[in-house]
């Protein structure tokens, strides 16, 4: 790949708020999603503590049991669709162009409505909690008839915020394809293009497919709530399960539009400081769309205890075994990249090597979790709350973190703390397992999930669980500090820090400039 | 701290899962053919699994330890090995059939819920569960015992806090039962960890499911669905027995039902009517409206000064025995007996600042019961 020379300066950004309003430019749009899914994460976590603190000890103490049902609801509604899809929308949009050679994404004035979407949901999403009846207590799941028939008048609020997180996802994604397949610098085969790109232009086609299946969905309740139709009623004729069908074909590709990405930040970040190239970058492909399609046919495997034909408990078992296999061989290529490396451990390796331990901790009690006869035991326990939260948080959030330490020096054009970034990454590496791992215990002990009062046997490990995850939320704060001093007062960084990063990427000053690949860069066959 | 260390070391270092058991960490093994063979499946996968981490994470951090650049290491460049990914593809393959196998076979044994010996239909309410013995004519609510004071941290809590009920559902051991689940209202899930039975109750569906108790003994459950503000607090309690103790259960239960069919025909004052109904109010409408009748509106409205507990007595007893379509109020007609109903109405009518000084006696729920039927 041939050095940028040329970057054209002749018109930097406009002045003042506005420029944040109007802006059609990716680094800015990039910018806004990632501090917007940074407000929120503190916002959900701060739903998390009262969570725990009300966990902390057997007995009601802080919170009443309908609005904890709201913090466990709200909770999930946050994190999965304002904190971790944004965060990777945000990194997409900083990284997609600059990765590809292309001066901008390919619809810039519909990336700045994506975005200018999501305040405007989240804050009409936000502000049930203090309508009359509360916020949507239902859990994120929001099964029928507890979300329709017996909901509280709020939930047409929650209708609403969700059509528009959908609309915004939807664009994005259009975004992202129209960007990958038309964009990339001359001479670069789609096969050429980095796994980053990869890992988002699939998750991207998994976002078209399933966003409007939410969206029917949510209609269909709204239907039911406002206009007398009986979709999920049974005393109308309806079928309440019919429901979780349609909810888990749209959330079981969720799931993995949740860690697609996260894949793809840690195959950049994995061969950059062990200094050795990606093993098996077209296997790395083919695992990633093997994953996507098995997505669409797994779904009902959340779905064990409703009642299903022993046919349709076999066919959902054995497909989600099947997901183990293309998993299986992305966490093998990892550590083969690893493998005779010359590894150094920055802060974005720690959190990466982090992800691929915990992660497949969390993709092997997946395993367990397909095993219908067993699942029977776990379904709906703490096991799957620990389950989930370990693809979830040492998953996807530990890949962000990863990609925002690996690529933090190349936005602000500042090298953040090195030891204050290893401070972040252990306690939160400390943190994150005292909060899940005992999580498997008490699951497996037979503590239902969503209960606001437990059994004493429980109490010791929720206890242990408390403390991790106040633990894990305040470390999060020195990531906050982090960011802010790197941005106001960093050490300036070189154009490629990483002495074995590779990619197009780096070819640019630090910080980009604002317009970046104005002329496409030549790339060598390699 | 020392009590986490020794769990921690207990389950980390050598003793065995029926141990792990024992200290809350691990899935029961339960009393039944299934719950052990789910055990079984469950311990398999799990060292399976157990095996899988310890080679790939051993040779990562090998690696980590040994390819570091600080240690000098240089890099070697391969970065393709065909033969290696199929390799790394196909074994899974079989180890995932070796695990379809057995869990395939655990499936169709506990799908087939064919020649059962007793039938009990569980209907799951906001937040109780209804049991009834098919063919026997007895049925009877189950609801927490679980003292508020307790919840609240008033008292200290018992050891089966949260999941003990008034009445629990007593079954014979060695008999296949065969359970017939729906629901009410909303999702629930009956779950019972060392039966290994957890099947979801759905309003408008019936679902099925079997056990067979191996050992008398009593075994706690709670809800596992989400279904609303007290889904913590709707547990289950099964009592199995040997055959002839649950044959005596049964004829108990039959002549407390003729019992409770004669208090009807009784002459009720108003002082007994006011002392019953503050018992059934406070197991039944308290969870929603409220020990002193203020209500969360406006969810659930205040019966304290409402328009309908102070207005018309007919349409009083209408909206309890009939409920009200869309929310959470149920048809309590189905729920309680006539004396029940009359003492409620009767308490709700005069208790707070409602003094209307009115009087519903049983007999005249009976005649309008009758007219329902």
């Amino acid at each position: 790949m041939s050095e940028q020379t040329v970057t054209s300066d002749h018109h930097g950004p406009a002045k003042g708020f506005m420029r944040w309003v109007l802006t059609t430019n990716h680094k800015d749009i990039g910018t806004m999603y990632l501090l917007f899914a940074l407000v929120l994460f503190f916002v959900g976590g701060a739903m998390a503590f009262v969570i725990r603190a009300e966990l902390f000890q057997p007995g009601l103490q802080m919170v009443s049991p309908e609005f904890f049902n709201q913090m466990t609801t709200m909770h999930g509604l946050i994190m999965v669709f304002g904190v971790i899809m944004p965060a990777f929308v945000g990194l997409a949009n900083w990284q997609v162009p600059l990765m590809v050679g292309a001066p901008d994404m390919a619809l810039p004035r519909m990336n700045n409505w994506s975005f200018w979407l999501l305040p405007f949901a989240f804050t009409m999403l936000i502000s049930t909690l203090f309508m009359d009846g509360g916020a949507p207590n239902f859990g994120w799941t929001f099964y029928a008839p507890l979300s329709t028939t017996y909901a509280p008048p709020s939930v047409t609020f929650f209708i609403f915020a969700i059509h528009m997180m959908g609309v915004s996802s939807i664009m994005g994604a259009m975004n992202i394809i129209v960007t990958l397949f038309n964009m990339r610098a001359p001479g670069m085969t789609l096969m050429q293009m980095p796994m980053f790109c990869w890992s988002w232009l699939i998750t991207a086609f998994l976002l078209l497919a399933a966003m409007p299946v939410l969206a029917a969905v949510v209609t269909m309740m709204l239907m039911d709530i406002h206009f007398a139709t009986s979709f999920f009623n049974a005393g109308g004729g309806g079928d309440p399960v019919l429901f979780q069908h349609v909810f888990w074909f749209f959330a079981h590709p969720e799931v993995y539009i949740l860690i697609l990405p996260a894949f793809g930040i840690v195959s950049h970040v994995i061969p950059t400081f062990s200094r050795k190239r990606l093993f098996g970058h077209t296997s790395m492909v083919i695992a990633m769309i093997a994953i996507a399609g098995l997505a669409f046919i797994v779904w009902a495997h959340h779905m064990f205890t409703v009642g299903m034909p022993l046919g349709g408990e076999l066919f959902f078992m054995y497909s989600t075994m099947l997901i183990a296999i293309p998993t299986g061989v992305k966490v093998f290529n990892w550590v083969s990249t690893m493998f005779k490396g010359s590894m150094s451990f920055e802060t974005p390796m720690l959190f990466a090597v982090a992800f691929i331990v915990l992660f497949t901790i969390g993709g092997l009690s997946g395993l367990m979790l397909a095993i219908a006869p067993a699942d029977f035991q776990y379904h709906d326990t703490y096991f799957v709350v620990a389950h989930f939260h370990y693809v979830l948080v040492p998953g996807a959030v530990f890949g962000i973190m990863a990609g925002v330490y690996y690529w933090l020096p190349k936005w602000c054009g500042k090298m953040y703390n090195e030891t204050l970034g290893q401070w972040h990454f252990w306690l939160s590496l400390v943190g994150v397992n005292l909060t899940f791992f005992p999580m498997h215990f008490v699951g497996l002990a037979g503590m239902p999930r969503r209960i606001p009062d437990y059994a004493l046997q429980f109490a010791d490990f929720n206890m242990l669980t408390t403390l991790g995850a106040f633990m894990f939320g305040f470390t999060q704060l020195i990531f906050l500090y982090i960011v802010i001093t790197t941005i106001r007062s960093g050490k300036k960084a070189e154009q490629k820090p990483w002495e074995g990063a590779d990619g197009l990427e780096w070819t640019v000053p630090s910080p980009a400039p604002y317009h970046t690949f104005s002329t496409p860069p030549v790339i060598d066959a390699k | 701290m020392s009590r986490f260390l020794q769990l921690f070391c207990v389950a980390f270092i050598f003793y065995p899962g029926t141990v792990l058991a024992a200290w809350g960490l691990n899935m029961p093994i339960g009393v039944t053919d299934t719950s052990q063979a789910i055990y079984g499946l469950h311990m398999t996968i799990f060292y399976v699994c157990l095996a899988i981490a310890v080679v790939v994470f051993g040779v990562m951090f090998w690696s980590i330890f040994h390819h570091r650049k600080s240690k000098g290491h240089k890099a070697e460049q391969f970065h393709e090995h065909v033969t290696v990914e199929i390799i790394w593809s196909i074994i899974p393959f079989f180890i995932l059939i070796a695990m379809a196998v057995p869990a395939t076979a655990v499936l169709v044994d506990m799908y087939d819920s064919s020649e059962s010996d007793i039938d009990i239909q569980v209907t799951g309410y906001q937040w109780k569960w209804h049991y009834k013995y098919i063919g026997e004519d007895v049925d009877f609510f189950s609801i927490l015992a679980t003292s508020k004071e307790e919840i609240e941290n008033k008292k200290k809590k018992n050891p089966y806090y949260l999941l003990e009920v008034d009445n629990a559902l007593v079954v014979p051991i060695n008999k296949k039962i065969r359970f017939l689940f729906t629901s009410n209202d909303v999702i629930h899930a009956w779950w019972v960890p060392d039966l290994a039975v957890k099947k979801d109750a759905i309003p408008g569906f019936i679902n099925e499911s079997w056990t067979r108790i191996n050992e008398p003994g009593t075994y706690r459950g709670q809800c596992a669905e989400l279904c609303g503000k007290h889904h913590g607090f709707m547990p289950i309690e099964v009592k199995a027995v040997t055959e002839p103790e649950y044959q005596a259960w049964l004829q108990e239960q039959k002549a407390g039902k003729i019992a409770v069919a004669a208090a009807a025909e009784q002459e009720w004052s108003m002082d007994d009517l006011m002392s019953t109904g503050a018992k059934v109010y406070e197991k039944n409408c308290a969870v929603c409206h409220q020990a002193g009748g203020e209500g969360i509106p406006p969810v659930f409205p205040a019966l304290n000064g409402s328009a309908i507990a102070t207005g018309d007595i007919a349409e009083h007893l209408k909206i309890v025995m009939d409920g009200k379509v869309s929310t959470a109020m149920p048809a309590f007609a189905q729920q309680l007996s006539a004396v029940d109903l009359a003492a409620v109405i009767t308490y709700e009518r005069n208790a707070w600042d409602n003094k209307t000084g009115d009087k519903v006696t049983p007999a005249e729920v009976q005649a309008l019961m009758g007219e329902d039927l």
